[in-house]
């Protein structure tokens, strides 16, 4: 962890916010090295990691690890979390991404301790904690909505955590302050939560929250009641502030380009599975299911099966008897229900016979033009081959690549690199 | 011409209300402040002397029953707390589906007459009564020992009578309470009971707050329980009040009762929500 980091404010203001505070911040020596407390190492450093509150005096480095094993979590006859296995590095910043209903949020109030598996164990740094209620665990959660109380300020909302560990009070009154500073809200600290706008309430939240240094921060989609551009704004910051904390932060969103700004590991969650864990680079270019290949991006699917494979190239066929050319890594899985895909925006496409033998990709399709869009940075094509099956192919919106605007029902050639190929499991739900 | 018209539709909609309160209640007012001030008797007839003396008079001589009527509805509201908040909690939180069915069997009393209900208690808790008996034979009641005729009755037949007024406005603000906020408060270390005290209850103060008033206030001047559960004993300043209009028809005393009961009651409530209310609205958990 550096120690010796430049002084900065790890809230850098929205253009509408206060903008004052900002030039306070760099004008004002004083504010700006209270800025700096971030950065100072006692601030840094979490307390004795995810240890349980209870177990004080052995101070264990702090690692911030999460581990569930074989979880599952039914209501009645429901199950919602399905045999869940997951580990999450310390340090990381770990997304929990997939629809409405996926078990994402339940994943992390099991983590949490708000809810209990059905099956399974819940483990914080190596020891078990599953049967141990939110206060024994040394985790905090940034609530949907921030679930801030009502009848107390700002500072006492930031203070609650401190103040039900015994912290002493000078203690309290120094770190609340600090923390307020931290989020630029100091001038706020007496007023009452109703009295903030939304994303001055997120702020609180998130310093109600990491004010108790806690060895792992919880946040259930913390940005969801926010208006998209404020969304954007703060998830730069919640990332900024992840990596000067250093602790793990686990994050659940819906929002896959939420989840693709922030996190260093998504996992994409589906009926109470993870279908696919890894960085947001892996999931786009190499999804091992048709899920994820359409909930990460989009994707142009066509039911397939490999019916060769020649060291790194394997060969999948289509069912109109289509071939393609697939490297083989990028082969997810080559028994069951498969199709195989690329991406919109790595087709070339141009009108029939229009390309020299030298310019075609090597994988190759006839589709007609169904309808187009302008959408200012491409335009987007929906074309529709032979053997009934509709894709999407963008145009990059720049004088480079395109080539005129084609009209609907022109016949088209659809071309792309065998090396942008590839082949997903399909699941119950394509 | 229209935009003035406009501006007075939520006129038009007070009317009825503002006429109502004119008519039963700010002539009436009017007329008692104007009686409490007479002197005379019932014979001859009352007539306005100022007689400001009527006021400091019913003070001495009434002190005793002013009294008792605050200490009984102070005693009488805690009791209604102690009981209403385990209910209202009860209802909001664990009743699920008997939800709806509970809450009217707390507002089911209110489809019988009041003094009906006194009534029954005073068939329940007569001397040679199954209760009276029982309680004898478990020694909590000496052999001569009754409840009837006691400030025991009498304030227990307040607590019972107001009951709902505690419940219902306790309830309304458990119901709305962002159940969020607890996981909150657990999460930031509070065990279930410190939750309880730090969220729950500074939450739930406006419902008791509320609840205090609609209990106190009428208790205060209640006269049917004194009337049926006590004797003249337990007399509250209802039944004094009752009595000089009724009975003694002396008119100006009963009056001057009125008025000083309702300038005690103002009085205390404002202290009430001085004291309360701005130290819930700043600085209640802290």
């Amino acid at each position: 962890m550096s120690i010796n980091r430049t002084p900065v404010s790890y809230w850098p203001l929205g253009q509408n916010e206060r903008p004052w505070r900002a030039i306070d911040a760099r004008t004002t020596p004083g504010i700006g090295v209270r800025l700096k407390l971030v950065s100072t190492p006692e601030q840094l450093t979490p307390e004795p990691g995810l240890r349980t509150v209870e177990d004080g005096g052995a101070r264990a480095a702090a690692t911030g690890e999460i581990r569930l094993e074989g979880v599952s979590k039914f209501y009645g006859d429901v199950t919602v979390i399905d045999d869940l296995t997951l580990d999450i590095e310390p340090g990381s910043f770990y997304a929990l991404l997939g629809p409405s209903g996926c078990g994402k949020t339940t994943t992390l109030r099991m983590i949490g301790g708000f809810e209990v598996p059905s099956v399974g164990t819940v483990h914080l740094d190596g020891h078990d904690v599953t049967n141990l209620p939110p206060n024994k665990r040394a985790v905090n959660t940034v609530f949907q909505s921030y679930a801030l109380f009502p009848h107390l300020t700002v500072a006492k909302n930031v203070a609650f955590g401190m103040e039900r560990k015994g912290v002493n009070k000078a203690e309290i009154k120094r770190r609340t302050a600090e923390a307020l500073e931290s989020v630029q809200l100091a001038h706020l600290a007496e007023r009452r939560p109703a009295a903030l706008s939304g994303g001055q309430q997120q702020r609180v939240a998130l310093a109600r929250a990491l004010v108790n240094r806690p060895g792992a921060l919880l946040l259930d989609e913390p940005l969801g009641a926010l208006d998209l551009r404020l969304r954007r704004q703060l998830q730069v910051e919640i990332k900024k502030v992840q990596q000067e904390v250093g602790i793990t932060f686990v994050h659940v969103t819906h929002d896959q380009e939420e989840a693709m700004t922030m996190a260093d590991v998504i996992a994409v969650m589906n009926r109470g599975k993870i279908e696919q864990a890894g960085s947001a680079r892996e999931l786009y270019d190499y999804p091992s299911t048709a899920f994820v290949a359409n909930f990460l991006g989009q994707s142009n699917l066509v039911k397939a099966s490999i019916t060769g494979t020649d060291g790194d190239s394997s060969v999948a066929e289509t069912h109109d008897g289509q071939k393609f050319k697939v490297p083989t890594g990028r082969v997810a899985a080559t028994t069951g229900e498969l199709a195989v895909g690329v991406r919109p925006e790595k087709v070339w496409i141009s009108e029939l016979d229009a390309l020299d033998r030298e310019e075609r990709r090597c994988n190759r399709i006839r589709a007609t033009v169904i309808t187009s869009a302008f959408l200012g940075v491409s335009l987007e094509y929906h074309v529709k081959t032979p053997g009934g099956d509709e894709l999407i192919v963008t145009v990059q919106n720049n004088a480079r690549d395109q080539v005129d605007w084609l009209a609907d029902g022109t016949e088209v050639e659809l071309s792309w690199e065998p090396d942008h190929t590839f082949v997903v499991k399909v699941g119950a739900d394509v | 011409m229209f935009k003035n018209r406009q501006r007075l539709i939520p006129w038009y909609f007070a009317l009825p209300g503002l006429l109502w309160l004119i008519v039963f209640f700010g002539i009436p007012l009017i007329n008692q402040a104007n009686v409490s001030l007479m002197t005379g008797d019932p014979e001859a007839g009352y007539e306005l002397t100022w007689a400001f003396s009527n006021y400091t008079d019913a003070i001495s001589e009434y002190w005793p029953q002013i009294r008792r009527s605050l200490g009984y509805a102070f005693v009488a509201t805690v009791i209604a707390l102690v009981i209403a908040f385990p209910l209202a909690y009860f209802i909001a939180y664990k009743a699920g589906r008997w939800k709806g069915f509970l809450l009217l069997m707390v507002v089911l009393p209110f489809f019988m007459s009041q003094v009906l209900r006194t009534v029954s208690w005073q068939l329940l808790l007569t001397d040679n009564g199954w209760i009276v008996a029982r309680l004898r034979d478990i020694g909590l009641l000496a052999d001569d020992g009754r409840i009837l005729a006691t400030s025991t009755a009498v304030i227990g037949g307040i607590a019972y009578n107001y009951l709902p007024f505690m419940v219902l406005p306790l309830y309304a603000s458990l119901e709305r309470l962002d159940r969020r906020l607890l996981e909150a408060a657990t999460d930031l270390y509070a065990s279930r009971a410190t939750a309880f005290r730090k969220v729950t209850v500074p939450l739930a103060t406006p419902g008791l707050f509320a609840g205090s008033l609609l209990v106190f206030i009428p208790a205060t001047g209640d006269f049917i329980n004194a009337a049926l559960l006590g004797s003249t004993k337990q007399y509250m300043v209802g039944n004094v009040i009752q009595s000089n209009f009724l009975t003694i028809l002396d008119f100006p005393t009963a009056a001057a009762l009125s008025f000083l009961l309702i300038g005690i009651i103002l009085v205390g409530v404002v202290l009430y929500s001085a004291i309360l209310g701005t130290k819930t609205l700043t600085e209640a958990a802290g």
